[in-house]
């Protein structure tokens, strides 16, 4: 099997998705001859032509809200927001129009286009390029949100969210986009939306992670069991709808629960997931649920590791959660 | 260029590309202000230079340049009031500079230190001056062009005789923000001036993908006022005519748009490579039309610069840049806790509990860290 990054593993799910379905079409800044800032769409214009990868002007609500139009037409579009930082100006087109076309039109229309767009911290890229902003859209009723952390996954999930009915927002975590490798089929292959994976088993502790945030969060995990202390580690790849099932097994086993994300902490998703925890699985609790979070500020710049949750936030978390 | 053949005829121009000057256009700059402009535009040019060895020797994280623009940005600024205001794009270090922005808060910003006036919140260059009337960068493209308008619609409620100027690229144009901003400025006609610098290309994608416009001064027309196209390339004719847009904005005429035909001779920023996605024989073509050799040309001409002058320049201004540096880099980072501040007017609790578990954090990762 070959060995890909994540950039890598985004590119190969686009071109086995392209070739096998002539509906599915690119667009985006920058993303045309170019092959895209972080070199996702490499190489996909020569392949594909103009045609079905091609530049927009600079306009994230046009991006979007032709997307919206040419997915209703039955294609299906994979616009890229070249940040997520940068989704905002398509906010409308996304929460007003994208997320809700099924349900206003009586099921009569839907909108399966993936908006993919690289989001997170720790590139150095202060306030504007670095947010997390996945709670607005998971508070947002019609969406999917994914995040892989996994080459392997980043491809399998692409591919699921394209062949999806419904409309997917796919964050990458751009921080780890060549950072971690791993084995990827050729080809084609699913990796089911709407299942969390168990990447580390113990009974003490469950964190739950995503996205760049999962690797620091396993990192973490490992040290715990060298200190004598056995931790699930959840990697929950979707967001909306998220994997109750694997979340309840494991609190029902352990008792105790650290959330681990980097985006801010109020109505941030561990917020959602604590709630959840609490109504389903109270007398199974141990100790309160613990999140660890990046801080309810705007993302610095210099002092970005200052505020990204780091492995001592989190085994402090796991300690303190113990020990309660 | 098909746009550069379209837009050759109406194109307002001062200075010939040998720097001969049309004397019926000349904005009659004193020779102590031509002086001023040209090391300014110098400086610019040689800041960038440096930062971007900087950068690629990895003591900066970041950089955008503004080498080949540099007429256009400070041309523009050094038109402006004292009073008037400055909503820069992120190339625009240089319009600040004209107003008393210094290299020092500049490298303190790059550096992001105890020092910078923005507290080391945003990436490199992304200034803010309050005491000049320099509003705040902000990296999402065209989100600055409506504040302009909102200061020129509040200095007209105000009866003040302040007007706006604010930069964007050609790719901004393709935004909502900057169409709603045109409609506002024509509607409440807001004494302020819309300055485009239209340097062919918005990172890989050219002009010809942002509108089918021929040009995008002509988009002022919709809007029920002015458009200019000027030579971006050429300091005194962008001087004169954003003067001519500041009168006129003064004197209670509306707004007007002014697009700067000009050129990005660098890379977008220090993450780009242009090689993947436009010629060299086009910048070759652009370098021969460098404002700075332009300008330097046209002081040449009227005996007021040469090659001994550009030399001892050259090397002050390398001294200066030098020296500053040296001092800004020993400026130690921000403390931790300044995280916090700013968020709002007044720390609510939640912002307090946070900065004390950070603090407490700090401390127990040294004692984790020490016991890995
Ligand atoms: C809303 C938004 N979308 C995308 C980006 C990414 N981006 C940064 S600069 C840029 C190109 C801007 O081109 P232009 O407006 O022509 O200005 P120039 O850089 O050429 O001065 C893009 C696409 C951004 N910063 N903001
Ligand atoms: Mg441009």
């Amino acid at each position: 099997m070959p060995e890909m990054n994540m950039i890598q593993a985004i590119n190969d799910a686009l071109r086995v998705e392209m070739e096998r379905d002539d509906r599915v079409i690119v667009m985006g800044e920058d993303i045309g001859k170019f092959g895209g800032v972080f070199r996702a769409t490499q190489g996909l214009y020569q392949q594909f032509g103009e045609d079905r990868v091609f530049d927009t002007p600079l306009a994230e609500a046009g991006i979007i809200g032709t997307a919206i139009g040419m997915a209703l037409y039955g294609l299906r579009p994979v616009p890229e927001i070249q940040f997520a930082d940068y989704i905002y100006p398509a906010f409308d087109q996304i929460v007003n129009e994208l997320s809700k076309y099924r349900y206003r039109s009586g099921g009569q229309y839907s909108c399966p286009l993936t908006i993919r767009t690289p989001y997170g911290g720790g590139v150095k890229g202060g306030h504007y390029h670095s947010q997390s902003p996945e709670a607005y859209f998971i508070h947002t009723p019609g969406l999917k949100v994914v995040v892989p952390s996994s080459p392997y996954d980043a491809k399998g999930l692409l591919i699921s969210a394209i062949r999806d009915e419904d409309p997917v927002l796919f964050f990458e975590p751009k921080r780890i986009y060549r950072a971690v490798k791993g084995e990827v089929p050729k080809g084609e292959y699913l990796v089911p939306l709407e299942r969390a994976t168990l990447v580390r088993e113990g009974d003490q502790c469950t964190v739950i992670a995503y996205g760049a945030m999962l690797h620091m969060a396993r990192e973490t995990v490992d040290l715990a069991t060298k200190k004598g202390i056995r931790c699930d580690l959840i990697d929950l790849r979707t967001l909306l709808p998220f994997d109750i099932d694997t979340i309840l097994q494991s609190v029902q086993k352990t008792g105790r629960v650290v959330i681990v994300h980097e985006a801010p902490r109020t109505c941030g998703f561990g917020a959602e997931l604590a709630a959840t925890i609490g109504e389903k699985a109270l007398l199974y609790l141990e100790a309160p649920v613990l999140r660890i979070t990046g801080f309810d500020t705007p993302f610095p710049y210099t002092l970005e590791h200052d505020y990204l949750p780091d492995a001592p936030r989190v085994l402090a978390g796991i300690e303190k959660t113990l020990n309660f | 260029m098909k746009a550069a053949v379209a837009v050759e005829d109406k194109i307002v121009r001062v200075l010939g590309e040998g720097g001969e000057v049309d004397a019926s256009k000349d904005p009659r700059l004193s020779d102590r202000d031509l002086l001023t402009l040209y090391r300014a535009m110098l400086l610019n040019r040689m800041v960038d230079e440096r930062m971007f060895r900087l950068q690629r020797q990895g003591r900066i994280a970041f950089y955008i340049g503004a080498t080949g623009e540099e007429a256009a940005i400070i041309g523009a600024a050094f038109a402006m009031g004292e009073k008037d205001w400055v909503v820069p794009c992120y190339r625009e270090f240089g319009a600040a500079y004209v107003r008393g922005f210094t290299l020092r808060d500049f490298f303190c910003q790059i550096f992001g230190n105890a020092q910078d006036l923005t507290k080391g919140r945003q990436m490199p260059v992304h200034i803010a001056s309050s005491r000049l009337h320099v509003l705040s960068v902000s990296s999402p493209v065209g989100t600055q062009i409506p504040h302009a308008v909102g200061l020129a619609i509040a200095a007209k409620i105000r009866k003040a005789k302040e007007a706006a100027l604010v930069f964007f690229g050609d790719g901004a144009t393709s935004e909502g923000d900057f169409h709603v901003s045109m409609n506002f400025a024509g509607v409440f006609r807001a004494p302020c001036v819309f300055l485009c610098r239209n340097n062919q290309w918005a990172i890989s994608v050219p002009r010809e993908r942002q509108t089918a416009a021929p040009s995008i001064e002509i988009k002022a027309k919709a809007y029920g006022f002015e458009g200019v196209l000027v030579d971006g390339n050429d300091v005194l004719a962008i001087y004169a005519t954003t003067k001519k847009a500041f009168e006129k904005a003064r004197s209670g005429g509306g707004p007007t748009l002014i697009e700067a035909f000009t050129y990005r001779l660098g890379p977008h920023s220090t993450s780009d490579d242009p090689h993947a996605y436009r010629g060299e024989d086009e910048v070759e073509l652009w370098k021969k039309k460098d404002p700075l050799i332009r300008f330097r040309e046209y002081l040449e001409k009227r005996k007021l610069w040469h090659q001994d002058r550009e030399t001892k320049l050259m090397q002050d201004l390398n001294e200066e840049i030098l020296s500053t540096l040296k001092e800004v880099e020993q400026i130690p980072p921000p403390p931790p806790e300044s995280i916090f501040e700013d968020v709002y007017a007044v720390m609510p609790w939640h912002l307090r509990e946070q900065r004390d578990q950070l603090l407490r954090w700090l401390e127990e990762r040294k004692k984790i860290t020490e016991s890995y």
